[in-house]
């Protein structure tokens, strides 16, 4: 037989070979175990998702943030996308070989400009993905810890060398003048050149073998994509097409199965969950993030998601191959892939889900698993303490109801009652600013300045309760549900036009997560866009400039959860101080350590803690002295953290109000 | 009918429980107004010179091997038949693990009332009255003693042990025993505490931790502070049942009583079971966020400022003035 | 392993504390009936045991403010049978004695093998309920238990002393425990789960029989302790009271 013939038949068979072992395993994982899922509600929302996969996936926009990786990662989505034509010819003309062993696609493969494309691309994939090397076998950043190493290596030699052997075939089409596009093709004539020494026949020896390897290498990539970290290939165009729309703050609604709430096997979370495990990239970002990863916790966001993964994967193969036992499928998800101590040492400061390219969800799959280990009352006793505090008592300091105005006490003027006349502003305070002794006379400030720009409102005293949004994000939805009930009943029978709070918690949870009934469209503020709206109208006047050099930290709950980063800012300002920003600071602010009820857990063994970390990192400031916040468990947090820290006496922390109120 | 006032004594393991010379002081108070005597019923083996130095006129002491350790079911029985036959006025008990079931049962089993948490007694214009402590000590309850026998059961506070400490022994009547339980509860044996690492009750100087320590790591702070001022870290009970400490640096009821020159006491409560054992520290101070925790009526000083703050300050000003 | 623990509800002492106008009970009014904390315990011991041994636990109250919520988070935990005695009310004027006479009725015909009762709660005045309770229906009683192993009829019983002895007691069953603390600490039951209960857990409603108090003191007068012997305040930050406490230290030699 004729080699055309041979190298046609041997194409077909690699090709089957190939798409064969690929089809199947892309039918296991993302047909056969995402059937498992639990379906999700509806998505809807269609052009905002078409609006997605170009700024997401075509434009890469978030992975921009780490910005040599995001450019070079650019390069090589863009090259693959444009060399694609390039592997199919290399297809086709091997399968048609027998026949016409010179074929070139018609139109497509004759047209210059998109051959100089091909030809600048593939350099430029080429430099990319030796820069990637660089990054993995030289740099080896922090983010990559327990990342597939071995496995990103190999890609990026596939990578490496399906580029490099595609412009060695064309570097050698040229120069053996069978390239009618040679000029159209810089960097393979480039290429061609170097070779030019050899002889004609050695030439097309090296071509074809070129070739084979270029053939060979680009079905054995695909065959290695399914279930690895390369998976992303495939699966991130429908997992940033699908993602969760709704805003950050607001939880999808806790699953349950037979009674119980919460997630205790991998199929129980949503197919979009499931997705969104095969789509990690491994790639760490969200792990460089991560307070709870920083502090020397057991928790990396990036270690959870690929557990995850490797748990979806071989649950599927054992159910897959009729298994009724064996460890795989009697591992507990919660307590045996998933330990409980990753699981509540997270803040839920959503950094790593607003730093992931590819939306991937961490703070949901977390506060799933949660609601499982709530149902089984394992949690540890302070926290215990505290849902049972706020079961009973409606706050998480067992304190009385009655006792939650108790800070009004001393102010010259007695706060209306909203809940006795209409006012303008509700004012919900939350349970810090109204419970904690050490907030009380920032809490007063507040009323102060409140009175100052003649603005009318009141409380709802003791028929406000905790708002809930650290208790659901503990997992407690029952508790949760509860305290929403309650405060919608208290609000229901108010009249106000919009409610204002000091606590970021409390902002998310009223804002976001409170059926749209209560607040009836009425406005949510934090107290940091009233002062503003206040000091715009000219309603709250700043005489006075402070002039202090300040830097300001972002709540997660203000900042990244509801995107409220300028109206502070416009406040500091206003009172005449100079910011300077921290490092991480906008929607890379660090956490305090303090959500997602981590304030009501036991501290447990950290290297440091995200407070501490925080204020040396302001305290790291050239000539700052003081650290503004606006939430009130900052305060405490920080306050906290400074002194232990040893800065207190150079840097102190103050509220947004409490400046306020200086600069009146 | 008897005029008579009985104390029932407590004692475990060779000792008399404070709490019976407590009762012994009430007893007196209470016998001025009946005119009657006041009698001490030991209940015991081999041990008679137990009630030795008691403030009663007489003791009442009942041997039997089977009543070498308390065994709640032989002091029903026996005292049954002692108090029904013929009553006393009053029959007081500590408020204890001892009296508190003993007394309970026999005025289920004799009819007889019974007043329980009692502080202090009266006597006055031939009535007798009480004074008990409820609700975590907040409330204290008024009201006069039941005729014509009543069952008291005594909490510290009232009096002090040494009030009813007497000079000469009182003249011990020895009986021994008839009927006995009928064998429903057995006494199996003692598990002792764990090893003692340090004596709370001989330390000088108290660092007393409570639920306001909120975690473990912050125990630390308590140890490093007891250890500046060489004295040792103490707890209420729920800082102990949490394992923070061992059983044997829990003060009160169920712990043990002590009588430091200090006691620092951090975030406690002062409920009248932790109280009891601390209530004849010399000087104690407390710190507490809460202005109305019932221990800053047993202290002398006290403070509202959080103790975690505090902790450190006062860590780093004890090692300054010792330093210097 | 069937066991009863009949609980108490009493004030909750997070609430400001306020006396009546008759001088004689407190106000009402604002009051809130929580479970006796050590009750808590007791239940938790009946769980642990039925976990361990397999059997029954039911709960009985007597009726009131707080009381559904009581039987139906006791249902949530593991409780196989609520009772409510109807008719009377935790706020109203019931000493222990009334109580251990109701209970007693009850327990007669639930014939359990354990009756665990809290050994205490803050606002006897008449004794505890176990003991009472005990007698009333002829059982043994031992109090302040931290500890039930049952073995042939009997259970070892692990009875504390002050300074953290232990006694340890073999018990006669049926008998009546006091129990001091669980052998672990009251579990968390979430509140959807209480909700469900709501939903599915019948309470058994019986009435009460005859009240009758017989056996307890008559409260004439009810007041709060004198504030005058309050402590020194010491007021400021930190610092201050530091060193303030420094000086005081300093004084009596200490420092
Ligand atoms: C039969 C029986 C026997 C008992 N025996 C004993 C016993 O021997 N010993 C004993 O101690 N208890 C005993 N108890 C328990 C007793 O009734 C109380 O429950 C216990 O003493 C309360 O402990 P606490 O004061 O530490 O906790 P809590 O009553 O919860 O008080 C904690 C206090 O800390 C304060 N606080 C909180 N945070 C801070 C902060 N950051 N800074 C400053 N203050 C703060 C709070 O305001 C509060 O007042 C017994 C109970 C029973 C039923
Ligand atoms: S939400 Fe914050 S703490 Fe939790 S995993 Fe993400 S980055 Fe880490
Ligand atoms: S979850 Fe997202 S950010 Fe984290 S490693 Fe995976 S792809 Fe990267």
């Amino acid at each position: 037989m004729e080699y055309e013939a041979v190298k046609s038949i041997v194409v077909v068979l690699l090709l089957v070979v190939s798409f064969a072992v690929f089809g199947l395993r892309v039918y296991q994982l993302l047909w056969v175990n995402l059937q498992r899922g639990r379906p999700g509600p509806p998505y809807g929302r269609w052009i905002e998702r078409i609006k997605g996969l170009v700024v997401y996936v075509g434009g890469q926009l978030r992975l921009f943030r780490f910005l040599a990786p995001g450019i070079a990662h650019f390069f090589v989505f863009w090259g693959f996308v444009i060399l694609i034509l390039t592997i199919l010819q290399a297809i086709i003309e091997g399968l048609v070989a027998f026949a016409d062993p010179g074929f070139v696609i018609p139109v497509i493969g004759e047209f210059g400009p998109l051959a100089l494309l091909q030809d600048l691309f593939a350099a430029l994939v080429g430099i990319a993905v030796v820069y990637a090397l660089y990054l993995r076998l030289v740099v080896n950043p922090p983010r990559y810890e327990g990342s597939h190493r071995a496995q990103a290596v190999m890609v990026l030699s596939f990578i490496l060398t399906i580029v490099v052997s595609l412009l060695v075939i064309n570097g050698i089409r040229i120069e053996l003048g069978e390239d009618p596009l040679a000029d159209w093709r810089p960097v393979a004539s480039a290429v061609g050149a170097v070779l030019s020494g050899l002889s004609d026949p050695t030439l097309e020896v090296v071509e074809e073998a070129a070739y084979w390897i270029h053939l060979i290498v680009v079905l054995a990539f695909l065959t290695e994509l399914p279930g690895g970290k390369h998976f992303h290939v495939v699966t991130s165009i429908p997992a940033v097409f699908l993602r969760n729309l709704d805003p950050p703050g607001r939880l999808p609604p806790a699953p349950e199965f037979n009674g119980d709430v919460g997630v205790n096997a991998v199929e129980q979370f949503r197919r979009r969950q499931l997705l969104d495990f095969y789509t990690c990239t491994e790639c760490g970002r969200c792990q460089d993030v991560c307070p709870a990863y920083a502090s020397g916790s057991p928790l990396s966001p990036k270690l959870l998601i690929m557990s995850l993964r490797d748990n979806l994967i071989q649950r599927g193969v054992a159910l897959r191959d009729g298994q009724q036992n064996g460890a795989v499928l009697e591992s507990e998800l919660v307590g045996d892939v998933i330990t409980e101590e990753i699981l509540w040492a997270c803040v839920t400061c959503s950094a790593c889900d607003q730093e992931c390219p590819l939306f991937i969800e961490h703070v949901t799959p977390i506060v799933d698993m949660r609601r499982h280990l709530v149902m089984e009352g394992r949690m540890d006793g302070m926290l215990q303490e505290a849902m049972a505090n706020l079961g009973r008592y409606g706050n998480s300091f067992g304190q009385s109801e009655r006792a939650r105005a108790k800070w009004t006490k001393g102010l010259p003027e007695k706060i209306k009652d909203a809940r006795r006349e209409p006012v303008d502003y509700l004012w919900f305070t939350g349970d810090y600013a109204a419970y904690s002794a050490t907030l009380a006379s920032a809490t007063k400030t507040t009323a102060e300045v409140f009175r100052r720009a003649d603005l009318d409102f009141g409380l709802l005293y003791e028929a406000e309760r905790n708002a809930g949004n650290d208790v659901r994000r503990v997992g407690e939805e029952g508790l949760f549900e509860m305290l929403a009930e309650d405060n919608a009943a208290a609000l229901n029978a108010c009249e106000f036009r919009s409610i204002v709070t000091t606590d970021p918690h409390t902002y998310n949870a009223l804002k976001n997560e409170y059926p749209a009934e209560i607040n009836g469209g009425r406005p949510v503020l934090h107290y940091s866009e009233l002062l503003d709206q206040l000091i715009a109208d000219g309603r709250l006047r700043l005489g006075r400039e402070l002039g202090y050099r300040v830097t300001y930290h972002d709540p997660c709950y203000l900042g990244r959860y509801n995107g409220v980063y300028d109206a502070p800012r416009r406040v500091i300002e206003a009172a005449g101080c100079t910011l300077v920003e921290m490092p991480r600071h906008g929607d890379r602010a660090m956490c305090c350590g303090a959500g997602g009820g981590r304030i009501w857990m036991e501290e447990g063994d950290t290297q440091q803690r995200p407070a501490a970390m925080r204020v040396e990192e302001a305290a790291g400031l050239e000539g700052v002295e003081m650290l503004i916040v606006s939430c009130p468990k900052d305060l405490v947090m920080f306050e906290d953290a400074a002194k232990s820290g040893g800065y207190a006496d150079r840097l102190a922390v103050k509220d947004l109000i409490e400046l306020v109120a200086e600069a009146l | 009918m008897s005029q008579d006032i009985h104390v029932i004594v407590e004692h475990l393991r060779g000792q008399v429980a404070d709490i019976t010379y407590v009762a012994v002081a009430a007893a007196r108070r209470l016998a001025t107004g009946t005119g009657g005597g006041v009698a001490a019923v030991l209940l015991g083996h081999d041990g008679e010179t137990l009630a030795g130095d008691l403030a009663a006129d007489r003791v009442v002491y009942i041997d039997d091997p089977a009543l070498a350790d308390f065994n709640p079911e032989h002091y029903n029985v026996i005292l049954a038949d002692l108090i029904g036959g013929d009553p006393p006025r009053c029959v007081l008990f500590g408020d204890t693990s001892m009296g508190a079931e003993v007394a309970g049962v026999l005025s289920a089993r004799l009819s007889m009332p019974l007043v329980s948490r009692c502080r202090s007694v009266d006597a006055a214009n031939g009535r007798l009255r009480f004074i008990s402590q409820i609700c975590g000590g907040k409330i204290l309850v008024e009201g006069d003693i039941p005729e014509p026998n009543a069952l008291i059961t005594m909490v510290p506070g009232g009096y002090k042990p040494e009030q009813g400490r007497g000079e000469t022994a009182p003249e011990v009547t020895r009986t021994s025993v008839s009927p006995l339980g009928s064998g429903r509860v057995a006494f199996a044996g003692y598990q002792e505490p764990k090893a003692e690492d340090i004596d709370i009750s001989t330390t000088p100087i108290l660092v007393a931790i409570g639920r306001g320590i909120a975690n473990e790591d912050n125990v630390e702070l308590a140890e490093e502070l007891a250890e500046t001022l060489g004295g040792a870290v103490c707890a209420s009970r729920p800082v102990v049942d949490q394992g923070w400490l061992p059983t044997t640096r829990m003060v009160g009821k169920s712990g043990k009583r002590v009588k430091p020159d200090v006691y620092l006491a951090l975030g406690i409560s002062g409920a009248p079971e932790h109280v009891e054992g601390m209530s004849d520290s010399d000087l104690t101070i407390a710190v507490n966020t809460d202005p109305e925790a019932p221990i800053f009526d047993v202290a002398q000083y006290g403070s509202e400022v959080d103790l975690l703050d505090l902790l450190p300050v006062l860590i780093e000003r004890v090692r300054a003035a010792k330093g210097g | 392993m069937n066991i009863v623990v009949p609980v108490k509800l009493v004030p909750d002492l997070v609430e400001e504390l306020e006396i009546d106008d008759g001088g004689t009970a407190l106000d009402t009014t604002w009051l809130r009936f929580i479970l006796n904390e050590v009750d808590e315990h007791a239940l938790e011991q009946a769980l642990l045991l039925k976990e361990s041994l397999s059997g029954t636990v039911s709960v009985i109250s007597l009726d009131g403010e707080g009381v559904d919520d009581v039987l139906f988070a006791s249902s949530a935990k593991g409780v196989d049978r609520l009772i409510k005695l109807t008719g009377v009310d935790y706020g109203v004027n019931v000493n222990n004695h009334a109580m251990a006479r109701f209970y007693a009725t009850t327990v007669r015909i639930l014939e359990p093998d354990l009756v665990l009762v809290g050994v205490q709660a803050h606002n006897d005045l008449d004794g505890s309920l176990g003991p009472l309770l005990a007698e009333y229906v002829g059982m043994p009683y031992v109090g302040y238990v931290s500890g039930i192993a049952p073995i042939n009829g009997r259970c070892r019983v692990r009875k504390e002393y002050p300074g953290g002895l232990i006694a340890e007691m073999d018990v006669e069953m049926p008998a009546v425990l006091g129990v001091q603390a669980a052998e672990s600490p009251p579990r968390y039951v979430a509140i959807s789960r209480i909700r469900q209960a709501m939903k599915t857990a019948a309470v058994d409603e019986q009435a009460a029989p005859d009240l009758d108090t017989t056996g307890g003191p008559m409260v004439d007068s009810m007041f709060k302790p004198e504030t005058a012997e309050r402590a020194t305040m010491i007021t400021g930050d930190e610092d201050e009271v530091a060193g303030r406490i420094v000086d005081l230290l300093r004084e009596l030699g200490k420092a």
